[in-house]
């Protein structure tokens, strides 16, 4: 377990920077590592190897040059395949865009170049970020590492999975409903969302625009912070990214102090639908809490039950009005140009060639909450709620600093369990998606493994708007108190597997 | 209220969105359980509270008036998928009836 790919972004750094170990090392670790689990994982929709070996060797030249570099210089990154990277495929797991190569790149991809980070590949997803298990892609699940036969999380499960793969340190995802936390909590990984605005949505191909943000992913805490203050920050391309500076995460990482923090455990998400596995690690961990210092009380957010509605008609209302851009006229797949077909019937049949079934759905469902006799019904009641939603948070946070529950009310359920019951599958997002549609920082960080199937838990903790830095002080404190008591992070259990005979 | 089969192939048409026969049947029916477990937000949506469309305040981004660099044109139409003159080419847009 003192193999490279084991290794942390910040030990690699330290390493890196002493001269220990070189980018190229890392990044052929990496890559080896890669082609060795890929069959069994399928994170990766495409390995960029030869370009990062370029860009692993570039940051070694500029540090033997004696360049000053930023901390993550030379460590490597997977980038989820719906952030644009010019000169590689960027599918969004879509039939539609399965032949595009952006011609530049997202602002997350450009800082993280210019930051000197080495780029592996494109993880997979479901198909543009919409779904809770990475089934939804056109290109075939990724499997959770934990137990191949079940779901890494989605939509950013092959981010997921690759961290605990060990195919690489760091990953970027995108979250919507909880695309980064809920694959974080169902594979025992650090998923971070930053307030709406925090980072730039420049090049990630939308979604639902209103609640959309890229955020990092990693082992551990202090990697996430660290992958963090590298991508977050105001971006004039993104006109809805906040200008203000990014509250100091890293240094919140590195705090491990809980004194006098006042935590609310929402009352609304736990109970029924709930399995005893996670809400008995839930309480645990906030036991934990306690006894590192934090002031835990009971909260009510009444409106939380109604936000799975409202998501579902926004999100939805959202998506069909930024999939209207994929017509087949400037890139994109087009089918039966044939001469004998109007602009008209080619984009139709290029959409319902290159669309799979989930977002023909939300496609649909769109239309119709946003159609004249409707909209007041179903667009209009969901935005109101969507005020509630934001009320309830805003008088929490009155009262306490953070708010913390499960990230999501099961562990990891098996492949293909969820496919034909779309409603079972949105409840997946039952805990996260309140923090989309009001716009505040959350994340998910792992507690342990259930004890009723052995398969990892995550804590959501949720933060108001700019406080992202809380985040990072609940969850670097309770990585430490929970890893004494472990003897060690929670993925060296999968590491250990490994290396049994 | 219930979806039928032609107001889901009409919702198609207005989205530009071609569905099989099977395509269409599974969605009429997944549709309506949706559209059921999602009406919960009719009960707290009263006239009193104001509807939210952005988490932000959003306020209209300017930017300054200079030209920047675009992206040269062979980059644009390199990932089109039909392209004539230097130009993207569309398949017909008259005679739609034809």
């Amino acid at each position: 377990m003192n193999d490279l790919i084991h290794k942390g972004a910040w030990e690699l750094s330290q390493l890196m920077t002493g001269g220990q170990v070189s980018s190229q090392e890392v990044t052929t670790a990496c890559l080896e590592r890669i082609a060795q689990v890929e069959p069994a994982v399928a994170a990766f929709l495409h390995v960029d190897a030869e370009r990062a070996l370029e860009l692993a060797r570039r940051v070694d030249q500029r540090r033997a040059d004696g360049q000053e570099l930023g901390p993550l210089a030379g460590v490597p990154v997977a980038l989820k395949d719906a952030f644009a990277y010019a000169g590689a495929p960027t599918t969004c797991g879509s039939l539609i865009l399965r032949d595009w190569i952006p011609p530049y790149n997202a602002t997350v991809t450009q800082r993280l170049l210019d930051a000197g980070l080495v780029i592996l590949g494109k993880t997979n997803l479901d198909e543009f970020a919409m779904g809770s298990s990475t089934e939804n892609s056109a290109f075939g699940p990724t499997h959770n590492p934990w137990d191949l036969e079940r779901v890494p999380g989605g939509s950013g499960g092959g981010s997921a999975a690759s961290l605990v793969a060990f195919e690489t340190p760091l990953a970027i995802g995108s979250d919507t409903g909880g695309s980064i936390r809920q694959p974080a909590s169902v594979t025992g990984t650090v998923g971070v969302k930053p307030t709406y605005g925090g980072s730039s949505r420049y090049g990630l191909v939308a979604m639902a625009s209103s609640l959309d943000q890229p955020g990092p992913c990693a082992r551990s805490v202090l990697d996430a912070a660290l992958l963090h203050q590298v991508i977050a920050g105001w971006d004039p391309k993104d006109s809805t990214s906040i200008d203000a500076p990014v509250p100091d995460v890293v240094a919140a990482a590195q705090r491990f102090d809980l004194a006098g923090l006042k935590v609310g455990v929402v009352e609304e998400l736990g109970g029924e639908g709930y399995a005893a596995g996670v809400e008995q690690r839930f309480a645990e961990a906030v036991a934990l809490l306690e006894a590192g210092g934090a002031e835990v009380r009971q909260v009510s957010c009444p409106h939380f039950p109604l936000a799975l509605g409202a998501y579902y008609l926004i999100m939805p209302s959202e998506v069909s009005s930024n999939l209207a851009r994929f017509d087949a006229v400037r890139y994109g797949w087009r089918v039966d140009d044939d001469g004998d077909h109007s602009v008209e019937q080619v984009m139709r049949r290029s959409r319902g060639a290159g669309f799979g079934a989930e977002a023909k759905r939300r496609i649909i469902l769109g239309t119709y909450a946003l159609s004249s006799g409707y909209y007041d019904a179903y667009y209009g009641s969901a935005q109101k709620t969507r005020t509630l939603i934001i009320e309830d948070f805003a008088a929490a946070f009155e009262q306490v600093d953070v708010l913390v529950s499960p990230a999501t009310p099961t562990t990891a359920f098996k492949l293909g369990e969820r496919v034909d019951d779309p409603l079972a599958m949105y409840k997946a997002d039952l805990c996260t998606i309140p923090s989309n549609l009001a716009g505040n920082a959350a994340a998910s960080f792992p507690i342990g493994l259930s004890p009723q199937d052995g398969l990892p838990v995550g804590l959501q903790v949720m933060a108001p708007p700019l406080a992202d830095d809380r985040l990072y002080r609940v969850g670097a404190a309770l990585e430490r108190a929970l890893e004494e008591q472990w003897s060690g992070p929670l993925w060296a259990e999968l590491a250990r597997r490994e290396e049994r005979p | 209220m219930a979806l039928s089969r032609d107001d889901v192939a009409k919702l198609a048409d207005l989205a530009r969105l071609e569905l099989t026969e099977t395509e269409l049947e599974r969605l009429v029916g997944q549709l309506d359980l949706i559209l059921t477990a999602v009406d919960s937000v009719s009960q707290a949506a009263t006239a009193e509270v104001a509807p939210t469309s952005h988490a932000l305040a959003l306020v209209n981004v300017m930017r300054d008036d200079v030209v920047t660099a675009s992206l040269p044109r062979e980059a644009v139409l390199a990932m089109a998928p039909a392209v004539e003159d230097g130009r993207f080419r569309v398949p017909r847009i008259l005679g739609e009836s034809a």
